[in-house]
């Protein structure tokens, strides 16, 4: 299967990416801002993430809010989200209003700053406080997702601190700090405009012309510090956390090659050999046979600069320690080490990856938004026609080697969840390096 | 420097668009194939539903139809639990099987190339599981750690208390669906085998098949795989859907540690099948189920306590709950509280306005077509024709029934369907400092409740 990919670039440097699919009315209409945490200033954490909330807040044309009425009203669905090195705004609505969806995109990427105000700062700060609150605070093992990037990468590295940041510093968010943040990051050459389905290319063309055409290029966006780290981290990482949760739960992280490095796919591979769905080793060893885990998975970041997570995750099954639960989980990774993987393991995971390829890509969104991806990390949104191929090409030599290479016991990071009840007083957080 | 901006442009003329035209062949035996041919892409969902839903639990036997529908992967006649895992996935593919309330469902979704192998293998599934006595009792341990994790999440200790409060004892609503416990201890082996043997029919199954296949190609699988399975269903019950309480009562469930409050209010409404469905549904959208909604743009982008609230139907053939959600800032949860009681009386007294009631409906007719991108969403929009027992035009006539609404049938049917003075309110949080906050909103009697309560532990 071939996604169509016509790719151009406006004058003012913006990226525009078109793929033609008439089987339902209806179009996504996809920007990637080329912008994450990992571009926040210090004592300004959380602040990408806040700014992704202002976006929705209105712009010279647009009220608060009426982006999302807009957009619903024309009968589409849209959001936005933050990460890393990125922020993505999105919308699919049906194809005779893509005109009204690029509008309202490009009203607040030329005109956002006359509409921010005081009181919608204030309250968007309280909305994320409540979202810190929610999704990290009030669950059990919330932290995880700012715990594993602080113990795996250095504290001055710009993927160390927290997406969603603290609440001292979204306090401290002003104003001028908005202002500052969209004039040097919110410009048309460092964004991907992507749209998807329903479309003539020619007529989406002419709008986009018209409507983000006229917005001028950027100062050029700072660079960012080094992002390059050592090869692994050489030697073990480890932290416990108490929590309030019921059952411990055990992460298990490598650093390894960045997203789109041959690496990376032998990496992606061997997560589904380890963690994905019945047939994996982790099913089939710690939850199946030895009866220690009541689920368990593997996954990579999918970070495209100076280098990516490898995460095993893994929760106890009910009165099993978290000691018992560690060590097996680190016994499975010195086996794939040791002895290496199969070609019926690799075949399997391959099988899977290429349903999931066709299922997902049936989606206007999520075509849009992988061929904004490889626009925005790689230049070329091709790529996404090639990644089956890339999956194919992967061989249990390949893989065997990849574990001998990043999962030995120096190159592991563990973040180990233990119930609050029964963790030693003494032992609250305890990072050995 | 500002931009001219250009003006804010008009729709173009819509295009045509039509749910997938599907076609219903019932075998001798009973089996319903449903089969819609979408071609676009070269993958086919093949999604059996039958009519074994945990309504169906025999009494002190909870949790049955659930944990039967997770033992369907585990093993067939023919294979081990890890052989079938093994041949299903070397197909790609992966099986999903599991029951709601009202239904049990087998679901894959395969590359073309693949979808006549994976058929043959959903057919063994549904027909033939094995239920291996050591992988029933890894499930129930299982069952037992995901009930430890939902008894210490605010979250889950929310949804379990609101349901428990919402129906009466004798109702099998107020447990979980897949069993607290106590019930889940005395499920054995033969249970399971009993249900399947029992409910497990072709009468009672129909086998939706949507995707880069032709009917006669359905039609020829399914008698091939399913043509010679035999047997009746007994008819399905009718279950107690009866509330707990007659007055509005404010349940406050103390987790002294929770940094945040989790925020319920609801009661028991309507069945699906109700004639007022689609009035519902655009009531509920203006009320909370839009991002513009009264409740999110009240609690969240007016008063910032939190980063959404919502509410919803949780659709099912009985009488179904009506449940408004949140998870508010503590120290202002007494005034999201207080907000969204006004919100549910202001949809009683006023009708809703011009602004309002397009937006709803032209969100829920513009965005039919979105909702059915999918082989497996259109398998289960199809999959819930049949559990609610919809007229076959149900999706050719959606979208005019959405449009025929009027702002006095949302009047209306607020009105009829929800009561404020009914409205059970739970609460998760630090007692000490809700309660006060909670009485002083003079709502409705505050009773608190450790998590452990015996209440809520189903």
């Amino acid at each position: 299967m071939q996604i169509p990919v016509e790719s151009l670039t406006l004058p003012n440097g913006l990226h525009v990416v078109l793929s033609e699919d008439h089987t339902a009315p209806i179009v996504a209409v996809n920007l990637w801002y080329h912008v994450g945490s990992a571009n926040e200033r210090a004592g300004r954490t959380g602040f990408a993430h806040l700014f992704e909330h202002m976006l929705f807040q209105g712009s010279e044309n647009v009220a608060a809010n009426e982006h999302f009425e807009c957009v619903q009203r024309a009968g589409g669905t849209l959001n936005g989200s933050t990460w890393l090195d990125r922020t993505n705004y999105y919308e699919t609505v049906p194809s005779n209003k893509l005109a009204l969806a690029l509008w309202l995109e490009a009203d607040r990427m030329a005109r956002l700053l006359p509409a921010m105000t005081q009181p919608k700062l204030d309250t968007q700060r309280d909305v994320v406080k409540n979202e810190r609150l929610w999704s990290v605070d009030n669950q059990p093992y919330g932290t995880w997702w700012e715990r594993l990037p602080a113990l795996c990468y250095p504290p001055s590295h710009p993927f160390h601190h927290s997406l969603i940041g603290s609440t001292d510093d979204l306090d401290a968010a002003s104003l001028d700090d908005i202002a500052e943040f969209f004039r040097t990051y919110y410009t048309p050459d460092n964004a991907v405009l992507t749209i998807a389905g329903d479309v003539d290319p020619v007529e989406a063309r002419a709008l986009v012309e018209a409507y983000f055409g006229p917005i001028p290029r950027g100062q050029g966006r700072p660079a960012l510090p080094d992002m390059t780290v050592p090869f692994t981290f050489g030697a073990p990482l480890r932290e416990v956390v108490e929590d309030s949760c019921a059952l411990p739960r055990v992460f298990v992280a490598s650093r390894i090659p960045v997203l789109g490095s041959d690496a990376y796919y032998d990496a992606s591979v061997l997560s589904s050999i380890l963690g994905l769905r019945t047939g994996s080793r982790f099913e089939q060893s710690l939850v199946r046979a030895q009866r220690v885990a009541s689920s368990a998975s593997c996954f990579t970041f999918d970070l495209s600069k100076g280098a990516d997570l490898f995460v095993a995750d893994v929760t106890a099954l009910a009165d099993i320690g978290a000691d018992v639960l560690e060590a097996a989980v680190h016994a499975e990774l010195d086996r794939v080490v040791a002895h290496g993987v199969t070609q019926a393991e690799v075949d399997r995971a391959v099988a899977l990856m290429e349903t999931h390829f066709v299922t997902s890509l049936q989606s206007a969104a999520e075509r849009a938004d992988q061929l904004s991806r490889f626009a925005t990390y790689f230049g070329d949104p091709q790529l996404v026609n090639a990644q089956p191929a890339r999956y194919r090409a992967v061989t249990a030599a390949r893989v065997s080697a990849f574990a001998t290479t990043y999962l030995q016991p120096d190159n592991r990071a563990t973040l180990l969840y233990v119930p609050a009840e029964s963790a030693s007083a003494d032992a609250s957080i305890e990072v050995a390096a | 420097m500002m931009l001219d901006a250009p003006a804010r442009p008009g729709p173009t003329a819509p295009r045509p668009y039509h749910f997938p035209r599907f076609e219903t062949h019932v075998l001798p035996n009973g089996i319903r194939v449903v089969v819609a041919p979408v071609h676009a892409h070269p993958v086919v969902t093949i999604l059996a539903v039958v009519d074994a839903g945990a309504t169906r639990d025999p009494a002190g036997k909870h949790g049955l139809a659930v944990l039967t529908g997770r033992a369907l992967s585990e093993g067939t006649v023919t294979m081990t639990a890890l052989q079938l895992a093994e041949r299903t996935e070397s197909l790609g593919t992966v099986l999903d099987t599991g029951a709601d309330w009202d239904s049990s469902i087998v679901q894959l979704t395969a590359l073309t190339a693949r979808a006549s192998d994976a058929f043959a293998v959903l057919a063994e599934v549904l027909r033939q599981p094995s239920f291996p006595a050591v992988e029933m009792q890894r499930l129930v341990e299982e069952r037992l750690s995901d009930l430890t994790q939902i008894r210490a999440e605010p979250r889950g200790l929310a949804d379990v208390a609101l349901n428990r409060l919402l129906y009466a004892p004798s109702s099998r609503f107020a447990r979980l669906a897949g069993g607290d416990e106590t019930s889940v201890a005395t499920i054995t082996r033969e249970d399971v085998v009993a249900f399947h043997t029992e409910h497990f029919r072709p009468d009672a199954t129909a086998l939706l098949v949507v995707g880069d296949c032709t009917p006669e190609e359905a039609v020829r699988l399914a008698t091939m795989h399913l043509g010679d399975w035999a047997g009746r269903t007994p008819p399905a019950p009718v279950p107690d859907a009866s509330p707990r309480f007659m007055d509005r009562r404010v349940h406050l469930v103390d987790k002294p540690d929770a940094q945040q409050a989790e925020m319920r209010l609801g009661h028991v409404a309507v069945p699906r099948a109700h004639p007022d469905y689609f009035p519902l549904v655009v009531m509920n959208a203006i009320l909370g189920g839009l991002f513009s909604s009264r409740l999110n743009l009240n609690l969240r982008e007016a008063h910032g306590y939190t980063y959404g609230a919502h509410s919803a139907f949780d659709w099912r053939r009985a009488a179904s709950p009506f449940e408004i959600s949140s998870a508010v800032q503590t120290d202002k949860c007494a005034d999201a509280v207080r907000e969204a009681l006004h919100e549910v009386e202001r949809m009683r007294t006023h009708a809703v306005s011009d602004e309002e009631l397009s937006l709803a409906v032209s969100y829920l007719d513009g965005v039919f077509p979105i909702r059915f991108e999918t082989t497996a969403a259109i398998a289960s929009g199809l999959a819930n024709v049949e559990i609610f027992r919809l007229p076959p035009s149900y999706f050719d006539t959606y979208r005019a029934h959405v449009r025929a609404v009027t702002a006095a049938d949302v009047l209306r049917v607020a009105q009829t369907h929800l009561d404020p003075a009914r409205l059970q309110v739970v609460i998760v949080g630090p007692a000490e400092t809700l309660q006060p906050a909670l009485e002083a909103l003079d709502i409705g009697p505050v009773t608190v409740h450790p998590p452990t309560d015996e209440l809520f532990a189903d």
